[in-house]
């Protein structure tokens, strides 16, 4: 892919982003940001790619910790979410 | 130069994780759906980290399994464990390891080119993957460096009063031109001390920038470093050519943006203003909380019984709620009017709290039902038809100085109309403290206020025992 087109998708997924957060209701703010940080933590495919490579020791080193710090955020960060997001009820019917 | 993905079922897939990530924060959009869209974005997750390591040639596979394992168990226990009073800290320490992780990936791509496809022929990074690699490790480095520093306000481990160096501006701004010129240099000469250098001057302006902002200036400083740690996904994203890290990046990074923006609007301050820091550092100091007014004092069971005798009661809590640890007792102190047939409701501004949504969280946390609970301008206009205003552990977030006193340096703030409820309780551990600001809050010696000083999950507890009588 040539820098044109992955700078046009770049530009409508902050667009994409705009619409969407917008729509967040204010109540689930907190869950907003534990679950964003969740997905940042996609980051986890140039460390994978870094990891799974041969040819430099540092590199391969230097993927592997970059792994385990973001699958902390993978897990850590979905599974907050859920946390969170089970103690939100409605008024139960009486 | 060549590009080690050809295979456009791969560019699908990340395209894919991508729109699941979209759906993750759609389901946001209201409290029943968030279930459903959490479990998009493990999806999403899972295809992303699935799709890598089938199209890429694996020299170490068992290692890397080890290090998903070991993170994961990690990140699985600490969700489990962690209290919900906690989750500012957890998202600030969560923000600093992507920050980390996007450094070294950055510093893992520099040093081993070819294997993320982003060599020339001549074995030497091209130049526009210099600057994305750059900026990656620049905004990484500073996500983490300055989560840290909120991490360790936030955890009270660090005091959360700004601490203020001299010419910290223009430090600042040396340091971050110092980035950007060596960014732009590196794309003449890719020597190691360059990025080096980059990194070193990263973290150092991270560091800078967080600490001499103050502890209730935390939901704009938590918003923005989640707002970072996009933006470094996303340069990342740019080195990899990946679809789903650009759109992640892009996504998060416009979240945390909105959130600052709406964090800044509910404090009336301007982004820069938080930013350049040092709010309430020198007000706290001055004499500004002169109790000498004529105030009233409640007791538990005064005010049990007027509670008691309310047809409508709106709850206002604040960080204080969450620092006392109240949120339980206070449901069932809301739980006892309800039976009572006294109707209930939360007000919760914006600001409340160290994290945007911190208090909804805590209200839920203690079975407190979503629609009970109302933001600022859904519940303001019915303070006028409300017999308590019950304040919990806010202080400025009820101040009418923000509507009247140009002078105050809250002044233009949303704030909630309490004076125009017929009574008032005030929950304050003592009447000399202040709030963040350092503002004097006239509600404190209104007529119809009634203070109760206490320990705030003591003082709700004593009106539940009262009422129970």
């Amino acid at each position: 892919m040539d820098f044109i087109s992955i700078l046009s998708i770049f530009v409508m997924a902050c667009f994409v982003g705009y619409y969407v957060v917008w729509s967040v209701t204010p109540a689930l703010h907190t869950p907003l940001m534990a679950v964003t940080n969740a997905i940042s933590s996609v980051i986890v495919v140039g460390a994978l790619v870094a990891s799974a490579a041969a040819g430099n020791a540092t590199s391969k080193w230097l993927g592997l910790l970059a792994v385990v710090l973001a699958s902390v955020n993978i897990f850590g960060g979905f599974a907050v979410t859920a946390r969170m997001l089970a103690m939100y009820k409605k008024k139960e019917k009486k | 130069m060549e590009h080690i993905a050809p295979n456009p079922w791969v560019a699908l897939a990340y395209l894919a994780s991508g729109i699941l990530f979209i759906l993750a924060l759609r389901g946001l959009s209201s409290p029943s759906s968030s279930r459903k869209g959490n479990r998009f974005g493990m999806l999403g997750m899972l295809i992303a980290v699935v799709t890598t390591l089938i199209t890429h040639e694996i020299a170490s596979l068992p290692e890397i399994l080890g290090a998903l394992a070991i993170g994961g168990g990690i990140g699985w226990i600490i969700a489990r464990r962690i209290a919900m009073t906690d989750m500012p800290q957890l998202v600030a320490a969560f923000h600093s390891l992507v920050g980390l992780a996007a450094v070294l990936v950055g510093w893992a791509a520099y040093l081993n080119p070819e294997a993320f496809g982003i060599a020339g022929t001549d074995g030497l990074i091209n130049p526009v993957s210099r600057v994305e690699l750059g900026l990656g490790i620049a905004i990484g480095a500073i996500t983490f460096s300055g989560s840290i520093i909120a991490f360790l306000k936030l955890a009270g481990t660090m005091s959360g009063k700004p601490i203020l160096l001299p010419m910290r501006h223009v430090i600042n701004l040396g340091t971050l031109l110092g980035i950007i010129g060596l960014i732009g240099w590196f794309t003449q000469d890719q020597s190691l001390w360059v990025i080096a250098t980059v990194t070193a001057l990263a973290f150092l302006i991270g560091f800078l920038l967080i600490v001499p902002i103050g502890g209730a200036d935390m939901p704009v400083v938590v918003s923005m470093l989640n707002s970072y740690s996009g933006w470094a996904a996303a340069a990342m994203g740019f080195t990899l050519h990946n679809t789903a890290m650009i759109i992640t990046g892009a996504l998060v990074g416009s979240s945390g943006a909105i959130l600052s923006y709406i964090m800044c609007k509910a404090m009336n301050r301007g982004f820069l203003s938080v930013i350049a820091g040092g709010f309430g550092a020198v007000a706290s100091n001055g004499d500004a909380a002169k109790t000498d007014r004529p105030w009233k004092r409640g007791s538990a069971e005064d005010a049990a019984f007027l509670l008691g005798e309310a047809e409508q009661v709106i709850i206002i809590p604040g960080y204080g709620m969450a620092v006392a640890q109240a949120q339980h007792v206070l449901r069932e102190m809301g739980d006892q009017l309800k039976a009572k047939g006294v109707r209930v409701k939360y007000a919760i501004h914006p600001v409340a709290g160290r994290m945007p949504g911190h208090m909804n969280v805590l209200l839920a946390e203690a079975n407190v039902p979503y629609d009970e609970v109302f933001e600022l301008e859904d519940i303001n206009g019915e303070f006028a038809q409300t017999d308590v205003a019950f304040i919990i552990g806010a202080n400025d977030v009820v101040n009418p100085a923000a509507k009247t006193d140009k002078s105050s340096p809250i002044y233009g703030m949303p704030v909630f109309d309490v004076e125009k409820a017929k009574t008032i309780m005030f929950i304050k551990r003592s009447m000399g403290g202040v709030g963040y600001a350092g503002v004097d809050n006239d509600v404190f010696y209104m007529d119809q206020t009634m203070m109760l000083l206490a320990d705030a999950k003591k003082m709700v507890e004593d009106i539940v025992k009262a009422l129970q009588h």
